[in-house]
This record gives C-alpha cells, sequence and structure tokens, in this order.
C-alpha cells in the first residue's frame, strides 16, 4: 500500500508481532483504522488485545512489524505517539487518596497540558464526566462508574485525537456502563479515533467496526452488521424449557444439534437442519422429562458469533 | 423439625461503614437448590452481602443461618458448609494449576483419595486439563476464574457463595463457566451469586434486587417481570442513537434504553403509542428494522424498577 494513504489513516498495522520468549502473543496482525471511527476489539482473554494496545501506545516494543499511530512509527518515536493519544488501562490508574481535581491536576502535569489551559480543560472533563459537585471527593470513596469517567476524563485532558480504551467496563453496573458509552460517541462525533477492548457483547453493538482476534490473529474485521449476515456454523434456533440443566446436558448428545450456549433463561442451539431441529427436539426432550415451551429460529447475537468464530477451545 | 432448613436464611442483616449504612436491614431465604442473583448497581452493597454470607465480616445487626448453621455464634462450622469465592480468588502465581488446586484440596482437608475424582472432571469441563503444569500467574483473566472456581469447589460445598466470578472473563469461558454451575446445580447444590452481566442473572432461578443497601424486590425473574409497569416496546435498529433521540421524550414513554441492536421503551398504552412511536421515527427519516411490543430483559427490570440511581447518573 502507498505510503500516503496509510499516513493519512490514524492507525495503521502492518503485520505486527509480539513474542514473549517462546510464546507469540501477536502473529502477525493488519488492519487500519479511519479517523472518527469507534472499533471494537474483541477477543477470548489471551488473544493479545492488551498486548496490540500497549505496542500501540509505545508501551511495549514490537518484535516485528510495523505500526503507525497519528502518523508516528509506535516504535521508533513513541514519545511522538503518546502526545496524540490517550489511554485507559484496564485497572483506572487512578490515585484513590487523592480527590478528583488532584488526580486531574497530576495527569494534566504527566501529559503537560498548559498551566494557562488546565483549569478550563479540567472544567470541560469534570462537566463531561458528571462529576460535577464531586471534585473534592476522595477517590477512593467513588463507585466504579464514577472512577471509570474519571479515568477517562483524565486519558483526555490533554485532548488526543485517539484513544486507546482497555476493558473500560469491566465490573462496572450496566447503567454506567451506558452513559460511559454515551460519552464515547460524543468524543468520536467530535472526530476523536477510539480503539476499545471489551467483553460485554453487547457493547460490539456500538461499534462502527469490530476487529476480533484469537491467538494473536485477527480472525475478523468489518461492521456489526456485515458479522451477523455472514455469521458461520449453520442454523440457530432459541429454546425455553423448564429446566435449563437437565436440557443443557439432553441437547448436547443431541443428534443434527452441532452447539448449545444459555442465553438469559433460553438456550442457543446451533443446528444443522433448522426445521428437522424444530420437528424432532420437543419429542426427544420429553422423553428425558423436559418440557419445551418455545422452539423457533433466532437472529444471532454477538455472543453467538463470538464463539462460533473463537471456538471451543481456549487459547494457548 | 419438620421442614428442611433453608439453604441460606438472613433477618434483619445490617452493616454501617460511619455513616453509611453498605446494608440495610435485610430479609430473605435461599431455598435449597436454587441459583439465587443479587444484581444492583455498583456500591449498592452486593459484596458486603455476600462476605457476611461467608462468614468473613460481621454485620452490625441481624442474623444469618448456612445450612441450618448460625454464621455468627459459629463461623468456622458454618465455613464446612458452604465455598466462597470473592472477587479475588487468591490463587498463587507462583504455583501452578495443580499446585493451587492441591493447596486447597489441603486447606479444606480433602482426603487424597478424593481429590483427583473431583478436580478432573472439573478441570475438563472448564477446558483446563491442557494446562494443569501452567503457573498460575501465566493464566489469562479468564483462566484465572475458572481455576479459582475450581479451586472453591474441590471440598463440594453444599453452599457456593460467588461475587461477580465471570467479571472481565470472555464469552467463551463464561459459557464454561454456567456450564458448570448448572451441573452443580443438578447435584443438589445451592448457588448465591452476584454478577453485573444481567443475562447472566436471566438464568438465576430467584433475583434479588439490591439498591443502595436496601433488597427492593426479591423474587422469581418471571414475577418480577410481570411487576414491570407499562409495556415494553423494543425498536431494532443500526441506528440506536438516532431512535433513542426521535422517541426520548414523546407522550407516555417512560423510559427509554439502548440496547445492543436498538432501544427498549416502556408506553403507558401500546394501542395509542405503537402508531406515534412509528410516526416518529419516520418524521425524523430514522430507519428502524421492526418495532414491537417485547418481553422485558432483567436489564429493562433494573432500570424500570430500580428507576433512578445511587450512581448520581
Amino acid at each position: 500500500m502507498s505510503a500516503a494513504t496509510a499516513a493519512d489513516a490514524p492507525i495503521v498495522v502492518e503485520r505486527l508481532v509480539k513474542r514473549f520468549g517462546a510464546f507469540t502473543a501477536v502473529d502477525g496482525i493488519s488492519f487500519r483504522i479511519d479517523r472518527g471511527e469507534i472499533v471494537g476489539f474483541l477477543g477470548p482473554n489471551g488473544a493479545g488485545k492488551s498486548t496490540t494496545i500497549r505496542m500501540l501506545c509505545g508501551l511495549l516494543r514490537p518484535t516485528a512489524g510495523e505500526a503507525r499511530v497519528a502518523g508516528f512509527d509506535v516504535a521508533r518515536e513513541s514519545e511522538r505517539v503518546r502526545e496524540h493519544i490517550g489511554y485507559m488501562s484496564q485497572k483506572f490508574s487512578l490515585y484513590t487518596d487523592l480527590t478528583v481535581a488532584e488526580n486531574l491536576r497530576f495527569f494534566g502535569g504527566i501529559y503537560r497540558v498548559p498551566a494557562a489551559l488546565l483549569a478550563e480543560r479540567m472544567r470541560f472533563v469534570i462537566e463531561m464526566a458528571g462529576l460535577t459537585g464531586r471534585e473534592e471527593a476522595l477517590v477512593g470513596t467513588l463507585a466504579g462508574g464514577w472512577k471509570q469517567r474519571l479515568a477517562l476524563g483524565c486519558a483526555i485532558l490533554h485532548r488526543p485525537p485517539i484513544l486507546f480504551l482497555d476493558e473500560p467496563t469491566s465490573g462496572v453496573d450496566p447503567e454506567s456502563r451506558r452513559r460511559f458509552w454515551d460519552l464515547i460517541h460524543n468524543l468520536s462525533s467530535g472526530g476523536i479515533t477510539v480503539l476499545v477492548s471489551t467483553h460485554y457483547m453487547d457493547e460490539a453493538e456500538y461499534c462502527d467496526r469490530i476487529a476480533l482476534i484469537n491467538r494473536g490473529r485477527l480472525v475478523a474485521f468489518d461492521t456489526p452488521a456485515a458479522m451477523k449476515r455472514d455469521f458461520p456454523g449453520g442454523e440457530l434456533l432459541v429454546l425455553e424449557c423448564d429446566v435449563l440443566g437437565a436440557a443443557f446436558a439432553a441437547l448436547e448428545a443431541a443428534p443434527g444439534v452441532r452447539d448449545v450456549a444459555a442465553f438469559g433463561n433460553t438456550l442457543h442451539l446451533l443446528v444443522e437442519d433448522r426445521e428437522g431441529a424444530i420437528a424432532a427436539l420437543p419429542g426427544y426432550l420429553a422423553d428425558k422429562g423436559v418440557a419445551v415451551a418455545r422452539i423457533e429460529p433466532v437472529a444471532p447475537t454477538f455472543e453467538d458469533i463470538f464463539v462460533q468464530l473463537v471456538g471451543r477451545k481456549e487459547a494457548a | 423439625m419438620a421442614a428442611p432448613d433453608p439453604a441460606i436464611a438472613v433477618r434483619g442483616l445490617t452493616k454501617r461503614f460511619g455513616p453509611i449504612c453498605a446494608v440495610d436491614d435485610l430479609t430473605f431465604e435461599v431455598e435449597r437448590g436454587a441459583i439465587f442473583g443479587l444484581v444492583g448497581p455498583d456500591g449498592a452493597g452486593k459484596t458486603a452481602v455476600i462476605r457476611m454470607l461467608a462468614g468473613v465480616m460481621r454485620p452490625d445487626a441481624g442474623r444469618i443461618s448456612v445450612d441450618g448453621v448460625d454464621v455468627l455464634a459459629a463461623a468456622e462450622t458454618a465455613k464446612r458448609h458452604l465455598s466462597y469465592m470473592p472477587q479475588r480468588f487468591g490463587l498463587y502465581d507462583d504455583l501452578s494449576v495443580d499446585e493451587n488446586i492441591r493447596f486447597y484440596a489441603d486447606l479444606f482437608e480433602v482426603p487424597r483419595a478424593l481429590r483427583e475424582r473431583r478436580t478432573g472432571p472439573l478441570l475438563e469441563a472448564s477446558n483446563m486439563t491442557a494446562f494443569r503444569t501452567r503457573l498460575a500467574g501465566q493464566l489469562s483473566g479468564g483462566m484465572r476464574q475458572k481455576l479459582g472456581l475450581v479451586c472453591a469447589l474441590v471440598h463440594t460445598p453444599q453452599i457456593l457463595l460467588l461475587d461477580e466470578p465471570t467479571t472481565g472473563v470472555d464469552p467463551v469461558s463464561r459459557r464454561d463457566f454456567w456450564r458448570i454451575l448448572f451441573d452443580l446445580r443438578e447435584t443438589g447444590v445451592t448457588i448465591f451469586i452476584s454478577t453485573a452481566y444481567l443475562d447472566e442473572a436471566e438464568r438465576c432461578t430467584r433475583l434479588g434486587l439490591l439498591h443502595e443497601g436496601r433488597l427492593r424486590h426479591c423474587d422469581t425473574p418471571q414475577a418480577l417481570k410481570a411487576r414491570m409497569p407499562g409495556t415494553l416496546v423494543a425498536i431494532s435498529s443500526t441506528a440506536a442513537r438516532a431512535v433513542r433521540d426521535a422517541v426520548a421524550g414523546l407522550p407516555g414513554v417512560s423510559s427509554v434504553l439502548m440496547v445492543g441492536d436498538g432501544v427498549h421503551v416502556v408506553v403507558d398504552d401500546r394501542d395509542r403509542r405503537l402508531p406515534e412511536l412509528r410516526a416518529a421515527l419516520e418524521a425524523k427519516r430514522v430507519a428502524y428494522d421492526a418495532i414491537a411490543v417485547a418481553t422485558p430483559t432483567v436489564e429493562d427490570l433494573f432500570v424500570g424498577l430500580l428507576g433512578s440511581r445511587g450512581d448520581g447518573a
């Protein structure tokens, strides 16, 4: 590809590799993210998401390959990269014994926000994060959702055009997660490019595109709609019954059923033949003492897609 | 005694931290073989409740009985009946998977002859058999949680207390995890679990909705759904945000909730409001795939029954 187009995109990754000893954490991945895009980074635990994000932030040196962030090489120009990015780690690196305002001042110093601008930036962040009135609260006394929004605020204090968010919503309650995604979308509307990793499959739907990695390799990179359209692996049914546990075990051994998964209080079945399964399974289960209340075709959710693309076995 | 003791019985449970009442006069029972889900926003008091049930935190008031044993009077006896998996389970990073399991088996005084018979199937069900010799420090987040569960289950307790066991765990590992829980339940184990994943809450036989230290609702998911005021309408759309903005504030619309593939709204009168919602979307030229009355999810319950929340959101 030409250098000119590569330089235009805020994030360009080319055959990026990271090895730790004999273990290859990231195994030659390539992708490009456009300006203002929100890309969701999905994959099993240990698939290489955090390692990739850390390389893109210039915190970890790639073993091979190349990545350019804001036009700068992450290996050779990591200082310049860091001036253009905000990074929020899984652990919300905040000082719990400092107040909200003290944390912001501290990160303002780290990111070298000019003193003349700091007050105005802090006001913006406090308002954005809904922390007005909490400026003097000790961070250690805040609930998870507040800490999370403060951590995001600290990461954007210097107005970076590119944001890397590593599982920012882990362990945060649903209402706070929704509110957080509103903030992400507002930032994206302002032209900020976002790469965000998550294990919440509903959040995948909020992204413009999804990058799915498994064992260090990129297995899909597309819009959520296209990934649903191209759902692999067979036909999907939803089944509702009285005893979930017993039905689960029985269905795993049922003919024509490739996979069984609990979804809320229902089961999703991946079957070879939809009509055949709808006709046969209620009788099959009745013989095993399970009464079926409902069995019908269902559209794949992101969890179905994830599980099919990543497979049953965990990455080593 | 006529009826068997419930697996867990709690009366007037209260815990204060200085001026804050973290757990406020909780009374509930969990029947044997139940999967009881404790859900609520961050800071609602879920962890404090589980710690008190486990006998590792002392309440300021109230009584707890686990398997018929008074936890406050005989915490050590109660601990033989239960297993507690805290949010951060204490694994030894410099020990292997097998060595961690052996350590907990020793701690719980599990006879040597029984150990392999118990751990083998658990490791198999969690897809961890291939990693028995790997150091715990080199496991991914999902595998660590699964190892924590295996360690917590090595003495086959009758009651299992799990504090957000799947937070940060990927969907494939979460499935393995729940597969194990379903199998346990089949053997009669009672499971008390807190979770931030509301799809997991749907699988529980009974739910307690905790809010600001109070148990606001406690019933089966089906009964709680029947208690939701109004009618739920699901609008599926790839432009969920635009849908939300178009329908928020319309007359008769009491709640608007973004969900993965669209928006859930609660209306007072379905026959009247459905056409109005369609008209509003068309007037704003917002594309949608479908609009229909739907069964509420636990997430809808959370919002509908708890209403405005303590998070200040």
